[in-house]
């Protein structure tokens, strides 16, 4: 029984390593003859009555040139699993959807089927605030053990993940390229450390460069693993919408952080609350009702867990602030209270995640304080990390 | 017959006499001219030969030899026209021998006889004196500038007719063909003269208060500025009114930087000395010799010809990165030496380096309502400057588009003489400060000097250590934010450096490294 699955892998692996064939019709090959192994075996007229005369004369071609047992080993040895839609191991959320990839290849883990899983994606370019929701995000499911999926992108995608990983959570990256290449490479650190504490899939062959059009296919993935997502800032056309639309497709529930109407970044997520999505808002009831769907699916009885203390505010807080309605006055664990004099106080308080210049936060403070004093002050915030000075001029509130 | 005639030729801005002789023998008409002579000069024998026939000398036929000693050294330009038809006049006994003598002969000549401007004047004159020379005579367009020089006569003349005349005239009436030109040199100083005219002025920038105050402290400490801003947000503006602010130029450094504009020829008919800093913003598509000096024969670049004042680099990011990298060792050692095959000169280069860039391509970054540039791509246009360049700026500061509102109530603001006030005020400190050293201005202390000068206190030096582990400082970075402290320090007239000092200056620390991350 070992040695034939171990023997289907083998030409699994052979058959999705081949480029110029859809998922789809790995599918129907595979049941036409019953697993890859028959596939590998049966003549390639069989093969044509599922694949094209090209498709068929490619495929004569690379199976020429394939050894099926070596190469397998060769991608066993550098560290790269292949999950079929047979194995039992292989993710039960994906296996539901629709379109379900045929195999998959995982460097690492792959997400725990008992701990819910939730996706966070975003834009590329994102703001500040964009920035602060992921990591916050990330943290917090990162702490209470809920995988964070997403593709590994730059922006809000990296910066929840990281944050989850760092939170001692798990995270899967889905990319859209070959699992052994790093795309983008400016988020290596980030792919290492998925490796190791986490995982990296793609249902992409080895070495498939980073295409345009490999991204959609790659985004009903990263939804299809997730119990729900959630959209940190999407612009009114982005490609994050595809992801949502694939979710809605799957039936997975779609929760949007709001933005204000001003900010161009957020018109999608606004979009989306508009046309029914969940808002995002109260961080506690979110994770318990997280803890609910995954258990609903389960099967198993709904365990409230005890999380009373979440709160958008992760940040530093100062003596006025500390009781904040959204959160019933508590506040998470790796918070800190820094006593700052009034003059800093103030200054915090006209601080935001949107960059402002030293004379908006001048001009918000009604001439309370000098420029120079104003410079002062923000480089003390600075100082104390309660700010960052995002470019020359500008400012925006510190992550703590 | 023989004779010599005194004139001058330029090396780089200095200069050195030429002595030019002149023989007129019989034989076979012909005219030779010998000297390491370029295309220019060699053809100065058709412009002297013509011109002396339009004014009504005719020369007998006969075999003229000119030669331009010394005759090792390269000549140029068209300012030996008129002493080669000086010596031809008399070698051909048209004047006696001996009315020439001691009097310096500078001028081209037109076709029909007038004397037109030459480059140069002021170096070769002063160079004249310096060698003892009384008199000199030199084309009526660039007389004031000649004049500036003490202890020397300077004559200015429109035609050769009436240099014939002068020259033919007895001694005591030689004054009333052309007379002597003296400028007042402390009448060009004068405290109402350096603000008169249309300038433009500090008060009509609107709001940019960090912009104004980063100004400022450069233009008080000469250090060099970047400023970052959107389209239209006054980058330009401010970089123009720089030098409004900068302390008016002293006799000493006008005279240097007219002779480079003199050199250069770009003195204008009748001026005499350069008054005002000099303001130069080359287009980014300026090739390295333009910028930094030099062509087959030396001349001086923009950085030369910034000497003393502002050189505005707008668009940085745009300009060649090679262009820009050839400005790091004029600016270290604030004077550019050019060696070509027809000679090595050296160029002064002064200048204070302000630069104005976008933030990102479409240059609204960090506003991302506004920018849809890409991290890569913001951070693909902030590679473009280069590192080494970066690092000789100590000030940076982001401008603001300035808002319609802020327009409208439109208030006036400091002035240029205001704001100039106190920058000569912190310049004294700083004169006060480095009395017997190399340096002049609180830019110029390199590393190895910052503990003698920018002395720090407990409390600061706690600051700064807070500073440096929680803004990530380099070393160098580090320097920069004690330099500048030190000028806002001298802005302030105080001795000794403060932690709001320091913290002032790590606001304008440049580090672009955190854009578009």
């Amino acid at each position: 029984m070992e040695e034939c699955k171990e023997r289907e892998k083998i030409y699994a692996c052979w058959l999705c390593n081949f480029p110029y064939i859809g998922n789809g019709q790995i599918h129907r090959l595979s049941e036409l003859c019953g697993g890859p192994e028959g596939v590998y075996l049966a003549k390639p007229e069989i093969w044509g009555n599922v694949l094209s005369p090209q498709q068929t004369a490619r495929l004569k071609e690379y199976t020429a040139n394939w050894r099926p047992e070596k190469s397998y080993h060769e991608i066993q040895a550098k560290g790269i699993r292949i999950v079929t839609v047979k194995d039992t191991d292989y993710p039960d959320r994906l296996r539901e959807i629709s379109d379900a990839p045929y195999c998959l290849f995982v460097k690492g883990k792959l997400p725990d089927e008992e701990a819910p899983a939730v996706a966070v994606i975003g834009a590329r370019e994102c703001s500040e605030y964009g920035k602060y929701v992921a990591n916050l995000l990330g943290r917090v499911l990162g702490k209470y053990k809920v995988t964070v999926i997403s593709g590994m992108a730059r922006g809000i995608d990296g910066i929840s993940q990281m944050a989850a990983l760092e939170a001692g959570g798990s995270s899967i990256g889905v990319l859209g390229c070959g699992v052994d290449i790093c795309y983008p490479a400016q988020n290596k650190a980030l792919y290492e450390r998925l490796i190791r504490e986490g995982g990296v899939i793609s249902s992409y062959p080895l070495s498939t460069p980073a295409r345009p059009q490999n991204f959609p296919p790659r985004n009903r993935i990263v939804s299809g693993l997730a119990d729900v997502i959630i959209v940190v800032e999407a612009r009114i056309k982005s490609g994050t919408l595809i992801t949502v639309d694939m979710a809605l497709e799957q039936g997975r529930e779609v929760y949007v952080v709001p933005g204000r109407v001003t900010d161009r970044l957020s018109d999608g997520c606004n979009r989306l609350i508009r046309q029914g999505a969940g808002v995002l808002w109260n961080l506690e009831e979110f994770v318990e009702e997280l803890w609910a769907i995954r258990n609903r699916k389960k099967g198993n009885c709904h365990v409230r867990m005890s999380n009373s203390n979440l709160c958008w505010d992760s940040g530093m807080k100062t003596e006025k602030e500390q009781y904040n309605p959204y959160c019933g006055g508590a506040e998470m664990g790796t918070a800190k209270i820094i006593k700052l004099s009034s003059e800093l106080t103030s200054i915090y308080e006209v601080l935001d995640f949107s960059p402002q210049s030293a004379e908006e936060i001048r001009g918000k403070l009604a001439g309370k304080f000098e420029e120079r004093q104003i410079m002062m002050l923000l480089m003390e915030l600075c100082v104390e990390k309660m700010a960052i000075q995002i470019s020359p001029g500008r400012f925006c509130r510190g992550k703590g | 017959m023989y004779s010599t005639i005194y004139s001058g030729a330029l090396l780089g801005i200095k200069s050195y006499l030429v002595s030019v002789e002149v023989d007129i023998s019989r034989g076979l008409p012909a005219f030779y001219m010998v000297g390491f002579l370029s295309t220019e000069v060699r053809e100065s024998r058709e412009r002297v030969v013509v011109a002396l026939k339009n004014v009504g000398l005719d020369l007998p036929p006969c075999r003229v030899t000119v030669n331009l000693s010394p005759a090792d050294r390269k000549k140029e330009g068209t300012a030996f026209d008129l002493p080669i038809a000086v010596g031809m006049l008399e070698s051909l006994e048209m004047i006696s021998h001996g009315a020439a003598e001691n009097i310096l002969f500078l001028g081209e000549l037109g076709l029909d006889g007038e004397v037109k401007a030459v480059k140069g004047v002021l170096p070769i004159v002063r160079e004249a004196a310096a060698k003892g020379m009384k008199e000199c005579i030199v084309p009526k367009a660039n007389v004031r500038e000649g004049a500036v020089i003490p202890g020397i006569r300077v004559r200015g003349a429109g035609n050769i007719l009436d240099i014939i005349h002068f020259l033919t005239a007895k001694q005591e009436e030689r004054e009333k063909i052309l007379p002597v030109n003296w400028v007042d040199t402390a009448g060009l100083f004068g405290e109402d003269v350096s603000t008169g005219g249309e300038k433009p002025d500090f008060s009509d920038v609107t709001g940019q208060d960090m912009a104004r105050r980063a100004a400022e402290i450069a233009a008080a400490g000469f250090h060099n500025l970047l400023m970052v801003g959107p389209p239209g947000a006054g980058k330009s503006m401010i970089a123009k009114r720089i030098p409004g602010i900068l302390p008016s130029l002293t006799l000493e450094e006008s005279l240097e930087v007219t002779s480079i504009a003199s050199v250069a020829g770009l003195m204008e008919e009748g001026e005499a000395l350069v008054t005002e800093r000099p303001f130069k913003s080359p287009h980014h598509t300026i090739s390295q010799p333009a910028l930094i000096g030099g062509n087959a024969m030396p001349r001086p670049g923009m950085i030369s010809l910034a000497h003393r004042g502002v050189l505005f680099l707008d668009e940085l990011p745009e300009f060649q990165r090679t262009v820009l990298d050839a400005l790091r060792q004029p600016m270290e050692d604030r004077r550019v030496n050019i060696a070509r095959a027809s000679g090595n000169v050296t160029y002064p280069s002064d200048f204070m380096l302000v630069c104005a860039m976008n933030p990102c391509p479409c240059g609204y970054y960090p506003d991302k309502n506004k920018c849809r540039c890409t991290g890569p791509q913001v951070r693909r246009y902030m590679g473009r400057i280069s590192g080494p360049i970066l690092d000789r700026i100590d000030l940076c500061v982001e401008l603001q588009s300035v808002d319609f509102f802020s327009l409208k109530e439109r208030y006036k603001e400091e002035s240029s003489e205001e704001i100039r006030k106190r920058v000569s005020r912190a310049r004294q400190c700083q004169k006060d400060r480095f009395e017997g050293t190399n340096y002049r201005f609180n830019a110029d202390i390199e590393a190895s000097a910052i503990g003698k000068y920018c002395t720090i206190g407990e409390e600061e030096q706690q600051c700064m250590e807070q500073l440096y582990s929680s803004l990530q400082l380099s070393a160098r970075a580090y320097h920069r934010i004690l330099r500048v402290a030190r000028t806002i320090a001298d802005l302030e007239q105080t001795d000794k450096i403060k932690v709001e000092h320091l913290m002032e200056a790590s606001f304008y620390r440049p580090s672009l490294e955190y854009w578009g991350c």
